[in-house]
């Protein structure tokens, strides 16, 4: 099976920082993988390489190839937008739109075109119930999504997210701001949303990372230091460093 | 204020000997002296601003008991009759508060009617058939209706403080006020709002850093300079494009305004737009949006309130202006809703007649009524603007 993501040599700089170190690496499709590794490791800025988020930031420079389902992303001609909506991305804090809960998820399809009344609907409820909101919510659709708690406002943002149907889910610590039942339905769902997609992960949490990925790999200092099945690379992992960092001895 | 006592060491909870001691904190007491004197002093402008209400509206309160009377030929009681009518009457006739009533004496009185007499005498013949002479023209009637004055052959609104007859009517001011303020708001809104959403949210950082200061830079030039520019600039580039009669107009004027008003609404925008969390974009735009759309579609609506807050200051600041509008706006005091007439606003209505009002007199009354309208006007906008500031705060952070 091809990878959904491929990088060759990734290297970014933040002016003269090196944030990522040649990176070279295979994320294999419908499957979940987990980025770990200390803060500032560079786990976030090989994440936001997938959707070209790191464009937003002035003075990136990017060498190295990058390909999403075997097209090369980091080349300037690139459709940012036609990239984005096959690479959806979950961030750390939930950010739904001072919107109602209807109105976050239209807007996303409307960005894509998709306005007709039926198919908003439709897409709505389909998203909604994916992510596992549905039965809450579907009382109160046209309500401010901002009164919802701080765990259905994450999985509003991953309803979003999929609204559009990417084939990648990018996410960024999507449980660390979150209470420990509203983090176990974030990781139902992440268990049932690999099915459909192909899941990148960054978190702190390594009990999290066992749980739910089926690859993990271990960053250090912009580093790829190793990357595996997850039940290798915290069980007998190969490499010094991971060890000590999945035994918590550093980090 | 009963100078604060410097606590113990172990000030006890329970034995609390001076003010400092609140909510079991204790204040050390340097600090609740500088609490206390920041609060004065926010105190204070809340106090100054009610004793410019307060020292406006004083001036005008005969006016609005319907105690001065404008008209040129008044009913008069003659000096011979003083002791034959009813005290209250005569007090009446007079215009007086009791107080000042009764502090007079008798030759006193004699004194002031026959200096009515001799006024009655004075009233030149081509006037003493006129039915204008008779009017009280600082009547609420007069000062807001229209009125058939001779000579015109309609009812009409009228503000003509010269001459023999003094016409008093506030609507062509505040006609001209509202169409200069309408006039530039259309044009600095847009503008500043455009130029707000830019750089906060669009711009690259080093033009940013330029383009901000530029335009906050602006509202440190006086008004003045901007007038004498619209004067000699934009009033002749303006009238050869358009090609109207008179160069100085509610259009110019207006246009004028908005440079005035740009900067401020500018810069409460702009802070309206940067406090709106990077989360949002970055949620837009990681969905496919462009960085257009993030702007227009998911921070515009998000700062919403804070725009509104800037509209209205920029109303507050467009009805307020004085100078700009004195130079350029024509002054005539005609009513009239189209843009390319002379026109004259209430602020420079006050600023060009306050000198040349008797102190006290009808024409000063009214002046000082149309200082507390503005003040109402602009004090109503407000708080219509913040509740509905307030409504959409609400609305968009979802607290019922």
């Amino acid at each position: 099976m091809a990878p959904a993501i491929e990088t060759r040599d990734l290297t970014l700089h933040y002016g003269k920082i090196r944030a990522l170190d040649a990176v070279t690496l295979e994320i294999p499709e419908r499957r979940v993988t987990a980025f770990i590794g200390p803060s500032g490791c560079g786990k976030s800025t090989l994440l936001r390489c997938f959707n070209r988020m790191n464009d937003l930031i002035d003075g990136v420079r990017v060498s190295g190839s990058c390909r999403v389902s075997g097209e090369d992303i980091l080349g300037s001609g690139l459709d940012v937008i036609a990239l984005r909506k096959r690479v959806g991305m979950v961030f750390q804090k939930s950010n739904p739109f001072p919107r109602s809960i209807h109105g976050n998820i239209a807007y996303a399809l409307g960005l894509h075109g998709i306005r007709e009344r039926a198919a908003v609907d439709g897409a709505v409820e389909r998203s909604l119930r994916s992510a596992a909101l549905w039965d809450e919510v579907k009382d109160r659709l046209h309500e401010s999504a901002m009164r919802l708690s701080g765990g259905q406002q994450q999985r509003l943002c991953i309803a979003r997210a999929i609204a559009i149907q990417p084939r990648i889910l990018l996410m960024d610590e999507p449980a660390s701001a979150l209470d420990p039942v509203a983090t176990a339905r974030i990781e139902e769902l992440i268990l049932e949303l690999r099915r459909e997609y192909t899941l990148v992960i960054v978190t702190h949490n390594m009990q999290q990372a066992t749980r739910i990925s089926d690859f993990t790999a271990f960053f250090y200092l912009g580093k790829l230091i190793e990357h595996g099945p997850s039940a290798r690379v915290f069980t007998c992992p190969d490499r010094k460093e991971t060890e000590d960092y999945v035994t918590g001895r550093f980090g | 204020m009963n100078s604060p006592e410097v606590p113990s060491a172990h000030g006890a909870s329970g034995t609390a000997s001076w003010p400092g001691h609140r909510r079991g904190h204790r204040a050390r007491w340097p600090e609740w002296l500088a609490e206390k004197a920041i609060f004065a002093v926010s105190l204070s402008t809340l106090g100054l601003l009610l004793l410019i209400l307060v020292f406006t509206a004083r001036e005008m309160i005969p006016l609005l008991l319907g105690r001065t009377n404008s008209a040129l030929i008044q009913e008069v009681i003659p000096a011979a009759d003083l002791d034959r009518v009813p005290r209250e009457t005569l007090r009446r006739h007079l215009g007086m508060g009791r107080a000042e009533f009764e502090s007079m004496d008798r030759a006193t009185l004699e004194a002031i009617l026959k200096t009515r007499e001799e006024a009655l005498e004075e009233v030149p013949p081509s006037f003493r058939t006129d039915p204008d002479a008779r009017v009280n023209t600082v009547s609420w009637r007069h000062l807001f209706l229209p009125h058939a004055w001779t000579g015109h052959d309609r009812p009409a609104y009228v503000w003509q403080p010269v001459g023999t007859i003094h016409k008093y009517n506030l609507v062509p001011l505040f006609v001209g006020s509202l169409k200069v303020t309408l006039v530039g708001l259309l044009m600095a809104v847009p503008l500043s709002l455009g130029a707000a959403l830019f750089v906060s949210q669009l711009a690259p950082p080093w033009l940013r850093e330029w383009i901000k200061p530029a335009i906050e830079l602006l509202a440190g030039i006086p008004s003045v300079v901007l007038g004498v520019i619209a004067l000699l600039v934009l009033a002749e580039a303006l009238r050869r494009w358009l090609g109207y009669a008179s160069p100085l107009n509610a259009l110019v004027a207006g246009i004028a305004l908005g440079w005035t008003a740009v900067p401020l609404i500018f810069s409460v925008a702009e802070d309206a737009f940067t406090a709106v969390p990077r989360s949002y974009s970055q949620a837009a735009l990681a969905l496919g949006a462009s960085r257009w759309q993030a702007a227009w579609q998911i921070v515009l609506p998000a700062a919403l309130p804070g725009v509104l807050a800037a509209v209205v200051l920029g109303f507050g600041r467009c009805m307020g202006e004085t100078m700009v509008v004195l130079m350029v706006s024509g002054n005539a005091s005609q009513l009239s809703w189209s843009l390319l007439d002379s026109t004259r606003s209430i602020t420079a209505t006050i600023a060009a007649e306050m000198a040349e009002a008797v102190s006290g007199g009808p024409h000063y009354q009214v002046l000082f009524l149309l200082g507390t309208l503005l003040f109402a006007v602009t004090f109503v906008t407000n708080l219509a603007g913040d509740w509905i500031i307030q409504r959409l705060k609400s609305r968009l952070g979802g607290t019922p």
